[in-house]
């Protein structure tokens, strides 16, 4: 049933387990309070932001992939015109950052990783920060990094993840460029195979991509009046200022990052960007220092998705269903670790697909090369695989003659299935559902333009695991109250991406607390005033911080009810609060601020504090497959119509349906615009995006060479979304930031074999690789 | 040197270098904020203003070129505490998310429109193809652009 055609909420799910209907702003397509400052520009983002007496920072980043540094002279530099402070590796308290990478194989062992704040005597990739300048002007700033004289000695360097882990390859660090080793054993495979009717083997590689977030990383610091260092900041995790501190070596309470609302983030600001070299240069001049990374030097230098390369082996019955699967996958790291080993579980743990498969097998690893660094970006390893595993379904369909949808349906996972690391899913899986209709929703089939035009069709599912792995003990504050006047705050430290995070928390308080949305204020992102809420990553905060604003709702509720019933001599059943006002059964009712002033007689709070844990579990062997490595899944579906010219190889996408099922959605504009958007990038990832690293060297470091989708180059993308009332979020919501970019890819890739015959292993899908599958070149 | 600007409406005399950009003349200069800049080559269309009611990349002009010509930004759109009807269809649309194209989306946008009443979505799709956006997959920007062209045609 579709009460719109944007928005097709499946009342059969919902039925089935039963969601939650009775609601007042919850499940509205309201308009957040962020975008109406953002039509206005009265948002002021990380860079639109200026202090008196404000300096400007750049970094000196390496020509080379892997030199030596043999000595730094600033002299010239230092004296040029403006210029206020000169930062090497020598002058930064604590310069080296230690990670402790998790769970290896007992083949690697456990390892700890470095990073250095600016390079030592060693360079490991090209755009490694060397040097830190400050200046009146940024123009001065620049000439004098410039006017820096670095001596290098080139090294011999690898820049291939397979000839790293070759003995005799040049060393990337000390310990040996295998970063991580995971490995997966379900089941008897070679027995499972031997069963198998049809066997396939397929061998698939994925590209460097950037987050090409609109807005470079940018902030601005200053020592406060308190003697606080900081740092206004575009950044997805405001907890970084424990890492400034630990650079500076001064308290962790002595540094604070206020969070902007961001350009967007994908990932890319989870790490560490411009905040370091802030803290640093403000606490070295005492003086307010504003760095904005350009897009070419954030094209440059900062971490990528990595690139894959899969080998899968699928064996499967003659009735479809899937018996054995065989994966081996390899990323290349780059020149440091960031979050790499992680990146790899998940594209572990994900890589056999949504499916019931009694046997599987993956080895994974990730090896330190010399090019860019990698770590991550929005789907985080659980996006690579998806081109493997659904590229390979679709092919077992092929050979065995059936639909791409009955494919699905014979093999999807449902509640009380083993994932092949041990985990029981205890969720509803509607799959087979989303990937029906997803299919039917690409309606009549286009006809081609003309003879030599080929239109075809795929289909792509994916799974995308939302909020931390449950060994990580993840948590989530949030302090909602209410002012005299019945107006109501609230503070979560969560910053927002630009998916709507802030909006969603003042609809959930809103809708318990019984007050009009615009009565409600909320204040985010900053490490000194608002309780701690973790990353915004991992698709992780309407589940963590929706829950922790839920919690602390609910209970802020609770108080002031039974402070209203002693009020009103009533029983606490008798009373709720709606409009403004708490109602009783009998129709009586009491203005919010007269029970608030009530409640400040009586002493009791009008705030509440709630802290979300989320369910936890100790670190599982995967080899052993053990148990629960994440909380739940997002399940999604996409059907792709392209037309091929055959003559050129030139493929345009005409439509794509993506569905998935969000659990609730809180609201649907702002999921439809994730699942428009991610799959729009998820197309750029099919058919354009490549940063082509060659020797080390980044060849594509300005938006004229690196090329993201503009709206002639996309569809417009249909969202159906599903509410299954199944997640473990507020009112049964699922995370929906990460999963919408995975299947477009494989999607793609199935579309192009339906149309041509001609299977593409390799992305991009670009048409000088499709016209030589074709034999046209 | 000392330049005449005339930015929504108001004259402003502004010391300009002569190499400035018109980007770093509004943003830097006088801290007008309301543009924004994503790459500074001229292909990402954060930084359009409108010149004499046409979209430029202000990252790519000089700050001189501007001078004595109408400089609009999306704060000359909004009237009193009135919000422009393309910017309450691009709230209503759920057209916004990070907001960092929103500025350059609403002036390409409107100028292509006022040009353009009857365009249909193709057409406004082919508009916008200087302005890039990561986050909304375009759908919902092309949704309020194309409810606004309505209005304009009193089939609102
Ligand atoms: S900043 Fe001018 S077009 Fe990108
Ligand atoms: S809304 Fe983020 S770039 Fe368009």
């Amino acid at each position: 049933m579709r009460s719109k055609p944007t928005r097709a909420s499946s009342t059969d799910v919902a039925d089935a387990v039963g969601l939650e209907r009775d609601l007042r702003l919850v499940g509205q397509r309201v308009i957040r309070h962020d975008a109406r400052d953002k039509v206005t520009a009265a948002t002021a983002f990380a860079a639109d932001w200026a202090m008196p007496g404000m300096l400007h920072g750049v970094v000196l980043r390496s020509l080379y992939p892997s030199a030596r540094i043999k000595n730094i002279d600033a002299t010239r530099a230092a004296s040029m015109p403006g210029v206020a402070a000169i930062m090497t590796a020598k002058d930064v308290p604590r310069n080296t950052l230690w990670t402790d990478v998790p769970g290896q194989t007992t083949a690697v062992g456990s390892l700890r990783a470095k990073l250095h704040v600016l390079a030592e005597d060693r360079v490991r990739h090209q755009g490694e920060p060397v040097a830190l300048v400050a200046a009146e002007t940024e123009e001065q700033a620049r000439e004098a990094a410039e006017a820096i004289a670095v001596e290098y000695e080139l090294l011999p360097g690898v820049f291939d993840p397979a000839q790293a882990l070759e003995p005799g390859a040049p060393r990337v660090h000390e310990e040996g460029n295998l970063l991580a080793h995971w490995r997966v054993c379900h089941g008897d495979v070679a027995a499972a195979f031997a069963r198998a009717a049809v066997v396939i083997e397929g061998d698939y590689r994925t590209q460097f991509v950037d987050a090409a977030y609109l807005e470079p990383e940018s902030g601005v610091a200053w020592i406060d009046s308190d003697g606080v260092i900081t740092i206004r900041v575009s950044t997805q995790v405001i907890e970084h200022f424990r890492d400034v501190a630990e650079v500076l070596n001064v308290p962790q309470n002595r540094v604070r990052i206020i969070g902007t609302y961001l350009g967007g983030g994908f990932g890319g600001k989870e790490d560490v960007t411009v905040e370091v070299y802030l803290g640093l240069l403000a606490w070295k001049t005492g003086r307010p220092v504003k760095m904005v990374w350009s897009r070419q030097e954030s094209l440059l230098a900062r971490a990528k998705r990595h690139p894959f390369r899969l080998r899968y082996r699928t064996g499967a019955l003659r009735t479809g269903q899937i018996v054995a699967q065989e994966i081996e996958l390899l990323a290349d790291a780059g020149g440091y670790a960031y979050l790499s080993a992680l990146v790899l579980l998940y594209a572990t743990v994900t890589a056999a697909g949504p499916y019931r498969v009694p046997a599987v097998s993956v080895d994974a690893r990730v090896a330190y090369t010399n090019n860019v660094p990698t770590s991550a970006m929005r789907g985080f390893g659980a996006m690579q695989v998806v081109f493997g595993y659904e590229s390979q379904m679709e092919r077992v369909a092929r050979a065995l003659g059936l639909s791409p949808v009955e494919m699905r349906k014979i093999n999807a996972l449902s509640r009380g299935d083993t994932l092949p690391v041990g985990q029981v899913v205890d969720t509803h899986v509607a799959l087979p559902e989303l990937a029906e209709r997803a299919w039917a929703a690409l309606g009549e089939l286009t006809p081609p333009r003309a003879p030599h035009v080929k239109i075809g069709r795929g289909l792509a599912c994916n799974f995308q695991p939302y909020g931390r792995i449950v060994w990580l003990h993840d948590w989530s504050s949030a302090w909602v109250g209410f002012e005299m006047d019945g107006s109501l705050v609230v503070r979560s430290g969560v910053p927002d991406v630009g998916g709507g995070q802030a909006s969603s928390l003042c609809q959930i308080a809103a809708e318990v607390l019984g007050v009009p949305l615009e009565q409600v204020s909320v204040y985010i992102a900053d490490s000194a005033l608002t309780p701690l809420a973790g990353t915004t990553t991992a698709s992780r905060q309407l589940y963590m911080s929706g829950n922790a604003v839920l919690k602390a709702s609910r209970e802020l509720c609770e108080q002031l009810l039974k402070a209203a019933a002693a009020v009103l001599g009533v029983d606490r059943d008798a009373v709720g609060l709606a409009d403004s006002a708490v109602r009783t059964a009998d129709g009586r009712s009491l203005p919010l601020p007269e029970l608030l002033h009530a409640c400040s007689r009586m002493g009791v709070p009008r705030s509440h504090l709630g802290v979300y844990h989320a369910p936890a579990g100790e670190p599982v062997d995967l080899e052993k497959g053990a148990g629960k490595v994440f909380p739940d899944y997002t399940y999604g579906a996409h059907a792709a119509e392209v037309e091929v010219d055959t003559e050129t190889g030139v493929v345009k996408v005409l439509k794509l349906v993506a569905v998935h099922d969000v659990g609730r959605a809180i609201n649907p504009l702002s999921v439809e615009g994730q699942i428009q958007g991610g799959a729009v990038q998820g197309l750029g990832y099919a058919l354009m995006e490549d940063v082509v690293v060659e020797k080390g060297i980044n060849m594509t470091t300005s938006f004229a060479s690196y090329l993201i989708p503009s709206a002639v180059d996309v569809p417009d993308v249909r969202a159906i979304v599903v509410e299954s009332g199944e997640g473990l979020g507020p009112f049964g919501a699922r995370g929906i930031g990460e999963p919408p970019i995975g299947p477009p890819a494989a999607a793609v890739a199935n579309a192009i074999e339906d149309a041509t015959g001609a299977r593409l292993s390799v992305l991009p899908l670009t048409s000088e690789r499709l016209a030589r599958a074709l034999g046209l070149m | 040197m000392i330049a005449t600007f005339s930015i929504n409406g108001r004259t402003r005399d502004v010391d300009v270098q002569p190499n400035q950009t018109l980007l770093d003349v509004l943003r830097d200069t006088l801290g007008i904020f309301d543009l924004k800049e994503g790459c500074s080559e001229g292909v990402c269309g954060a930084c359009t203003v409108l010149l004499d009611g046409r979209p430029v990349s202000s990252c790519l002009i000089l700050g001189l070129s501007a001078r004595r010509r109408r400089i609009m930004t999306v704060r000359g759109l909004a009237g009193d505490g009135e919000l422009h009807p393309l910017q309450q269809a691009f709230l209503r649309h759920g057209a916004v998310q990070c907001g960092f194209c929103t500025p350059g989306m609403l002036l390409t946008g409107l100028a292509f429109l006022e040009r353009h009443p009857n365009a249909d979505r193709a057409a406004i799709r082919e508009a916008l193809a200087g302005n890039l956006c990561r986050c909304t997959g375009y759908a919902k920007i092309l949704d309020a652009l194309e409810a606004y062209a309505r209005e304009l045609n009193g089939r609102g």
